[in-house]
């Protein structure tokens, strides 16, 4: 069932009548056309009212007809498709559509909330300032919840949005904002000089203003013309289109950002496509011929139901053939205002009275007003009497004092108007004023822009067409585009003649700022405050920040506010500019950067092995894992790592440390530069050697270790944490190319290229017979702890094999390129199935590395020197490098610091917590003897109870003190004893073995 | 934010990686505490024309010096910072 569409024209209008669509506000069924926007059908049904205002829940109806709406914000959808905060004025109708309004209970009819209007002259600016400053507490147990629920807007769907979003590029020569006569014309210039031109119009037709206010063309009809000059772009190859997207943002170096609504006008985007495409266009040249806004003029009543600015009045009845009133009335301050009179006449509406605060008008206008019968009114609109139902009567004050009243159900408002000065304005760009026009233009623009047409406040239709063409003709010349653009399209400019009225100064409210409910009395209040500013002005009085960013209200404020202060509009001043022009959804900034692709994800090279194999993984940075290698039976975590630590000390296993960073070092310095980079020295390692290195930043503090071998004379092969790999070759890279350029060196990062296993455990040698060639030496002897060389496997790969062990155990590692990674892991398992070789994951690497005390990323905290960590004694002090000066300040040497202790707990069956705090023995936890903290722990299965270590102020001098583990997250305390770091063969024989 | 690396040619923001000042020269093997300090923590706050280390690690791996106006973020040049930083010029 669909109601009749009362207050639509029988013909005309730019709306497909052969295409009905029935959708639903509020529950109720209504039918509109394809072409029509949810408002334009509401206006087509007859609703009048459609939201409840902000603050004072005051019945609110439709105000314009574009993305500037402050009033008709609606839910739109339903379920996860749920959006709150959408303008009716620009959401296109479909089949079915679904639209709720917002702010009220139990009803739009009948809001509960709208007493809030009965204490309305508490609810100042500065209200809830001045209010719920006491007691503090109350603040978010009370006050919080209760305006929340009392003000505000729509509600969020509250579950996952399930539609898709994209992310894309673009470059052209000339990038032209809006479809208007100025953007039409600028773009047959550019094109037709051959540049490559998109054109973004934010509306779903284009023309702008000539969808609604026609006019004559090169002597055609505006529609006529519209549609030869669409054929003429749509022909030219290096011309795109993009409707349906709006331009918000201006960045650096000629970027913009443009959000495309390409699928937001069905019900839902089709399979495989996306709701919106967020473009970053890259551009040579900006013409922004973006329009202007029409602005409303303050005075009592002004929010009520049916009134309307003018200029979308005359859209609704022109482009949408829908009657916003049957019967109305104008009021108006220039010339432009008028045209809404002819549009209401030509459709056959009747006019009840004009009201023209100007002190002439025109012969014409007279004449237009006898044959229409309809007075003209010289004064203003005082207030308006009217209320959900819409307006009733309109009270005017004549000039001279006298008043008059005039019936009417819709009044048309013209202020004059606001050109889109956002654009220009978005690199802290200051608009200009203009008095001819009492409007401000943009003054200058960001390198590469230029505003054009009704946007740089030139109104008239000859003057946007001259303006559009001739700019975007400079723009393609300017880009090395040379062709001829032939002549401009020619047409009359209108008269545009206005006097200034801002606020008619009555007895109630009159809104400035519709959509946060801010008056013109807010205003004077701020004033005398002391806000005058108007910075203070908009956050005192949150003019302006709400969604629409004050399109239709800054400009009438400032003027309120200079009136108020005695100082002219230009030295009130206008507020910051900032993007988006439009709301944009997170959504679409997040693109396809969500869920399991939110980031890039790293696999190791023998993660499908890995997988196959039931392991569980872990997020390190962009890398998959394996943690651990659940077997049937295990209970829990524990178990598993418990087992394979077991295997390793007692037999073999082996690890996928790839994720290690890895750079090659190539030079002939190649060993004095990591001589300046490590705090200790390289240059004398022997060819076929390993060591241990740790470097500093230049601040003194320890950046990042890993192992260094010297595989040549001229060649060394360093390997970094896993955490660090982009960093450290970024910072090596800075110390090669900024710092030392003097060095004959060369970087290469082969992290990608080599797939690197640790083979670990007594029974190593025996495993690793069965891979390597049985040419190669493995004795003790012939490859001895800390060896590096390169080795033939048995197949004939070369791989590189290093005896180096973060275990403990007598360990190798090995590097083979990365596409035989898988290969290795099948291989190890496969030849070491009669030893029984295990899997470990990174749990089981930690809990080695904690029982031979080796760092990790915990102590590598960011706040530790060489020395905290026990490694002062390798810092050489031969040489200058990184860090070398600042790690000698007086506060990073100092005796009293934190450093690498180790922690186990006096009741041997108690489980450690890293995080821990650490308090002498018999104090009372505090600031002020808090003497460092457990950074990590471990189920020690050698030792059969959990062990950690920690930073403790001269913990190295406090070995076997008991002291006092304080974890308040966990509300924990207990005794912990300080001991040696290595617990497990502290001599290093079995590494060494 | 373009950069125009002078090996890979314009390119978009994301590629590079912003690091400070390239002002400061790093000081000689010898340098005092104070000298150090200085390099390592005392920084200009322009307001205007300043010479920055931006890093192309998204491109060829170069670290470039750009001089850019902090006002209106206009670059007017880009080179290789090869031996920007050195106490010595690069031979």
């Amino acid at each position: 069932m669909t109601s009749s569409q009362s207050h639509r024209l029988t013909s005309g209008g730019l709306i497909d009548r052969s295409a009905p669509l029935n959708f639903r506000f509020d529950g109720k069924t209504f039918s509109g056309f394809q072409g029509d926007t949810l408002a334009s059908a509401l206006i087509a049904n007859g609703v009048k009212l459609v939201g409840r205002s902000f603050k004072y829940h005051r019945p609110r109806g439709i105000l314009t007809a574009g993305s500037e709406e402050p009033n008709a914000l609606v839910e739109l959808r339903t379920g996860a498709r749920r959006e709150p905060n959408t303008k009716a004025t620009t959401a296109e109708l479909y089949e079915g559509l679904e639209a709720t309004s917002q702010n009220r209970w139990p009803s739009l009819r009948h809001d509960v909330m709208s007493v809030n209007q009965l204490f309305a002259p508490i609810f100042v600016a500065g209200f809830y300032y001045k209010t719920f400053m006491w007691p503090a507490k109350f603040w978010e147990a009370i006050y919080e919840p209760a305006i929340r629920r009392a003000a505000g807007l729509g509600r969020a769907a509250g579950v996952a949005d399930p539609d898709h979003y994209d992310k894309a590029w673009a470059h052209c020569d000339v990038l032209i904002a809006g479809s208007g006569p100025a953007g039409l014309a600028a773009a047959l210039a550019a094109g037709r000089s051959g540049a490559r031109v998109i054109l973004c119009e934010e509306d779903f037709s284009l023309g702008g203003r000539l969808l609604s206010d026609g006019g004559t063309i090169d002597g055609l009809p505006a529609a006529e013309w519209l549609l030869r000059t669409l054929a003429e772009l749509e022909a030219m190859p290096d011309v795109r289109i993009m409707a349906r997207t709006t331009l918000f943002g201006v960045y650096d170096g000629g970027t913009y950002g443009a959000i495309e609504r390409v699928n937001d006008h069905l019900p839902s985007p089709p399979e495989h496509q996306v709701r919106q495409r967020l473009w970053r266009i890259v551009a040579r040249r900006c013409v922004v011929a973006a329009g202007a806004i029409e602005r409303p003029i303050v005075f009592v009543g002004n929010d009520t139901p049916g009134v309307m600015m003018a200029s979308a009045m005359r859209t609704y009845v022109a482009r949408y053939a829908a009657t916003p009133a049957k019967r109305m009335a104008l009021f108006t301050n220039n010339e432009d205002g008028w045209r809404t009179v002819e549009t209401a006449l030509s459709a056959g509406l009747q006019i009840a009275a004009v009201i023209d605060a100007r002190p002439d008008v025109s012969p014409a206008h007279r004449s237009l007003a006898s044959k229409g019968g309809f007075p003209v009114l010289h004064g203003s609109v005082s207030s308006v009497d009217g209320g959900k139902d819409g307006v009733r009567k309109i009270a005017v004050s004549l000039t001279g004092g006298a008043r008059a009243e005039v019936e009417a159900d819709g009044l048309a408002v013209s202020g004059g108007w606001n050109p889109a000065v956002g654009l220009t304005s978005y690199h802290r760009g200051r608009p200009k004023w203009l008095d001819n026009i009492a409007a401000f233009v943009p003054d200058g623009a960001p390198p590469g822009m230029v505003a054009v047409g009704a946007a740089n406040g030139a109104f008239g239709l000859g003057a946007c067409l001259a303006d559009g063409f001739a700019a975007g003709g400079a723009a393609a010349h300017d880009t090395g585009n040379s062709g001829k653009a032939g002549a401009a399209p020619v047409a009359e400019d209108e008269a545009f003649s206005l006097t200034p009225l801002w606020h008619v100064a009555g007895k109630g409210k009159a809104f400035v700022d519709y959509q946060h409910d801010v008056t013109a009395s807010d205003i004077e209040l701020a004033q005398r405050e002391g806000f005058e500013s108007v910075e203070h002005l908009k956050r005192y009085t949150t003019l302006g920040m709400a969604t629409d960013q004050g399109k239709t209200s800054n400009v009438a404020g400032l003027a309120i506010m200079a009136a108020v202060t005695g100082r002219s509009i230009p030295e009130t001043g206008t507020t910051i500019y900032r993007p988006p022009y439009v709301p944009v959804a997170i959504g679409a900034f997040a693109g396809h950067h969500r869920d399991e692709t939110f980031h890039a994800t790293r696999l190791t090279p023998s993660h499908h092995w890995a997988a196959e194999q039931g392991a569980v993984f872990v997020d390190t940075g962009l890398w998959k894992r394996a943690q651990w290698y659940p077997r049937a039976g295990e209970k829990d975590w524990l178990e598993s790592v418990t087992r394979e630590v077991k295997a390793v000390r007692g037999g073999v296993g082996f690890c996928d440390v790839s994720t290690l960073g890895k750079i090659d070092v190539h030079g002939p310095d190649a060993g004095a530069f990591l001589d300046r980079v490590y705090i200790n020295t390289f240059s004398n390692l022997a060819v076929g050697k390993a060591r241990y290195g740790l470097m500093l930043r230049e601040d003194g503090i320890v950046y990042d270790d890993g192992t260094t071998s010297r595989l040549a004379e001229d060649h060394y092969f360093l390997t970094t944490t896993t955490a660090k790999a982009g960093l450290v070759m970024q910072h090596l890279e800075f110390c090669r190319q900024v710092l030392f350029p003097e060095l004959d060196v060369q970087l290469t990062s082969v992290s990608d290229q080599w797939a690197q296993f640790s083979i670990a455990g007594p029974k190593t040698r025996d495993l690793l017979k069965e891979i390597v060639d049985p040419a190669e030496d493995l004795s003790n002897d012939g490859f001895p702890f800390m060896g590096a060389r390169e080795v033939r496997l048995r197949g004939g790969i070369k791989a590189r094999l290093f005896r180096i062990s973060f275990s403990g155990e007598m360990a190798f590692e090995i590097s083979v390129p990365a596409r035989f990674g898988e290969a290795m892991a099948r291989n190890l398992m496969l030849a070491g199935a009669p030893l029984g070789v295990t899997p470990y994951g990174t749990e089981a690497l930690g809990v080695m590395r904690v029982e031979k005390g080796h760092i990790a990323g915990p102590e590598l905290s960011g706040t530790t020197t060489a020395a905290d960590l026990g490694l002062g004694k390798i810092m050489s002090t031969k040489k200058d490098f990184i860090g070398r000066v600042m790690a000698g300040r007086e506060a990073l040497v100092a005796p009293n610091r934190q450093v690498v202790v180790g922690i186990k707990p006096v009741d041997k069956a108690r489980r450690l917590r890293s995080g821990a705090h650490i308090i002498p023995k018999g104090q009372t936890p505090g600031p002020g003897n808090d003497q460092g903290y457990v950074t990590s722990v471990c189920f020690s299965p050698t030792l059969s109870q959990w062990i950690g270590l920690g930073l403790v102020e001269r913990g190295r001098e406090r070995i076997g003190e008991i002291v006092h583990a304080h974890d308040p997250l966990r509300g924990e305390d207990y005794d912990v004893e300080l001991c040696n770091p290595v617990f497990y063969d502290p001599d290093g024989g079995r590494q060494r073995g | 934010m373009r950069i125009v690396c002078p090996f890979c040619g314009e390119r978009e923001l994301g590629e590079f990686t912003y690091l400070g000042d390239a002002k400061p020269v790093r000081p000689a093997a010898g340098a005092s505490e104070d000298e150090v300090f200085d390099y390592v923590y005392l920084r200009d706050n322009v307001a205007g024309e300043t010479s920055e280390y931006w890093y192309h690690g998204g491109g060829c791996r170069s670290w470039l010096k750009v001089a850019r106006n902090t006002l209106t973020h206009e670059i007017s040049s880009v080179e290789p910072a090869a031996g920007a930083g050195a106490r010595q010029p690069a031979k």
